[in-house]
């Protein structure tokens, strides 16, 4: 039985299309992404995974509990970590994990095991209100509250966005071991580079999945050659790269720019750099590069919209 | 159990952690009940009178002394002539000039009649109207003691100005019941509209509803801790009325209290309505305001006696639940009604609240959407 499935489900708020006939299913146990930029659905999706919204068509389960029917079941077993911090600011943290485990009807000695590596993080600040928490702090209280009765599916909607680097990588560490005690965790990010620490994951754009897949098999998917350019001058160097006749997309990366070419050539490299050069930019550095998640979510966007 | 137990303990929280609340919760009451029943009163004390006094006899003598020791006004200024009198009151030294003509008290004594001139400043009308009527109920009480029954027509002093004067007619009378129902109805019904539009706002509402948490405890859990401390608050007004202003308390205490609680009911079914439909704070802050504040102040009778309104708002006030509660407790307070002869108030409060819940209920959602 998968642990979360969806299938065709559509809805939309009035005329704009929030997901649009998506299939997906999550097997128990399994750490998986829902990777897509603000506006692609995720948090549509996550509402009417919790119950909390009604699908214009199809059918969704979650633990085996279909989520129009059965959704008094659905709110006894699921741990939600909105996207928006949704706990009392003017509760300290220990009344906010209190309530929590009161309203699930359990104790927070109960279930201290689960939530006792990331407590113990908090535990300095529990007589502090949670209002008065750093952004890192709030999403550790946020998990806490969430996993305080012991939930089989954990949905989380965008948990790091807005909190520091550090915060996330110790966030995602945490989730790791949540894993790791069987629970199935669907997280939501709009940050590529997270999606390679799930274990498959969803691209989503405009309301629909573009492909789902494990990180690696979607790195390896991509089918251009690519390299990584370097100069002095990224704007003008984006234009001359498009200017290349050989040239499939290019995209600012960091501080350099991903270019993908339309044929595999050994000395295309070479090739490039005399371009580059002759165009007057100076130190030009070319690489050839492993494609990362994101260099194969543009180009499947760029197969939605050709004429983009 | 448990569960809703700590749901409660959670409102307190809020409540007592949030100053603004309290300041609406325990502030707002006592200066209400002290602005209206101390500063806003049309009663008088101690209002400055000038004296002109072209008599000099033993009555006029007399009716001044009455005058001054009755409270109500207090001797500023004795003046000889009418300009004396024209400029304190342009300078706004009194409020009330008596006049005495000439041969007053012979004419009281040998005619058995006699006139005095009572002249106000009318530009504070109310007041006006007050102080001449205080001032010839006195002269009048004096006139009648001075009445010899074996006489054919005993001695009658005419004072110039007649007014009605109701000497019950206490300002804190209206205003301690008026009060009453606007801050109960305030605290019960904006600050549960409130909360609860709070949750939504903040989005904890979200992660309520994805728990075992039912729409009905947590509706309850919201309104208990208002409804206690609304009590707390009805009580302490009472109080107030009854050992601050003096309002007499003539009726059953039980019957009060039961209709406060009655009056306290409808007010938070109306809050829960407001919350259901109001998605941020400040919705649920302007649809109280507009439609339990105002309509309270105006429509009640608490400002504006309802026999003097258009017969639409008249009729339009009878869905104020304020209004029935006010005559309430002015029938049980001051008139010392019992339920028989309030039975119909009762019943208006009770059917009010018993729709509102029905009506809240209805419209309460399980989703987001």
């Amino acid at each position: 039985m998968p642990a979360v499935e969806l299938i065709n489900i559509s809805k939309s708020y009035g005329a704009t299309p929030a997901a649009r006939e998506v299939s997906l299913t999550v097997e128990a146990g399994e750490l998986f992404g829902l990777i897509g930029p603000d506006g692609a659905g995720k948090t549509t999706l996550f509402r009417i995974l919790t119950t909390l919204l009604l699908a214009d068509a199809g059918t969704a389960t979650v633990a085996g509990h279909d989520v129009v029917r059965d959704f008094r079941a659905i709110r006894n077993v699921v741990g939600y970590m909105p996207g928006k911090f949704s706990l009392y600011q003017d509760l300290t943290v220990q009344e906010n994990l209190e309530f929590f485990a009161a309203v699930f009807r359990t104790t927070v000695a109960e279930n201290y095991d689960l939530v006792r590596d990331i407590y113990e993080q908090l535990a300095p600040f529990k007589n502090r209100r949670a209002g008065a928490l750093s952004g890192g702090m709030k999403q550790k209280l946020a998990l806490c509250c969430a996993l305080i009765h012991k939930p089989t599916v954990l949905l989380l909607d965008e948990p790091t966005t807005g909190v520091d680097a550090v915060s996330r990588q110790e966030f995602w560490h945490m989730l790791g071991t949540l894993k790791a005690r069987g629970i199935t965790i669907v997280v939501s990010t709009p940050y590529m580079d997270e999606a390679a620490l799930c274990e498959r994951v969803a691209l989503l754009q405009e309301g629909q999945v573009l492909r789902v897949d494990t990180p690696d098999a979607l790195r390896q998917s991509y089918p251009w050659p690519l390299y990584a350019v370097r100069a002095a001058h990224m704007h003008p160097l984006l234009q001359d790269l498009r200017a290349y006749p050989d040239t499939h997309s290019c995209y600012a990366f960091g501080e350099s720019a991903h270019l993908s070419l339309a044929h595999a050539a050994p000395d295309a490299a070479a090739r490039l750099t005399a371009y580059l050069t002759g165009k007057g930019h100076a130190p030009v550095v070319v690489a050839p590069v492993a494609a990362t998640i994101e260099d194969t979510f543009m180009d499947l966007l760029a197969q939605q919209q050709p004429a983009a | 159990m448990k569960a809703f137990l700590m749901f409660v303990r959670k409102e307190f929280f809020h409540i007592f952690r949030d100053p603004r609340t309290l300041l609406i919760l325990f502030g707002m009451p006592v200066a209400l009940v002290t602005l209206f029943g101390f500063a806003l009163t049309n009663e008088i004390k101690n209002a400055d009178v000038a004296v002109l006094d072209f008599d000099k006899g033993a009555h006029a003598r007399q009716v001044q002394n009455r005058l001054f020791s009755s409270g109500y006004f207090g001797l500023r200024d004795y003046a000889t002539t009418y300009p004396d009198v024209a400029a304190a009151f342009r300078q706004g030294h009194v409020k009330l000039a008596v006049v005495f003509p000439v041969g007053f008290s012979a004419d009281l004594d040998h005619l058995g009649h006699a006139q005095v001139q009572l002249v106000a400043d009318a530009s504070d009308q109310n007041t006006a109207i007050s102080l001449v009527g205080y001032a010839t109920s006195i002269i009048r009480a004096y006139a009648q003691e001075q009445a010899r029954p074996t006489g054919p027509a005993g001695p009658r002093v005419e004072a110039v100005a007649r007014l009605y004067f109701n000497p019950e007619m206490k300002a804190a009378y209206t205003f301690v019941p008026g009060t009453m129902a606007l801050i109960l109805l305030l605290v019960s019904a904006m600050l549960t509209s409130i909360t609860i539009a709070r949750e939504k706002e903040t989005g904890t509402m979200e992660v309520l509803l994805v728990s075992p948490m039912r729409q009905l405890p947590i509706i309850i859990g919201k309104i208990l801790p208002y409804f206690l401390l609304s009590f707390l608050n009805g009580l302490v007004i009472l109080g107030l009325g009854v050992w601050a202003l003096h309002i007499p308390q003539r009726g059953s205490l039980g019957l009060l209290i039961g209709e406060t609680l009655l009056y306290i009911f409808v007010a938070l079914a109306l809050g829960v309505l407001i919350s259901t439909r109001a998605a941020s704070q400040q919705t649920a802050m302007l649809i109280s305001m507009l439609s339990l504040l105002l309509p309270t102040l105006i429509l009640s009778g608490f400002l504006f006696p309802i026999a003097s309104m258009p017969v639409p708002l008249q009729f339009l006030s009878n869905i104020i639940p304020a209004r029935h509660y006010i005559v309430v407790l002015k029938g049980i307070m001051i008139k010392g009604l019992s339920l028989r002869e309030l039975w119909r108030e009762t019943l208006t409060l009770a059917g009010m609240g018993t729709a509102l819940l029905l009506l809240a209920l209805a419209s309460l959602k399980n989703r987001l959407a």
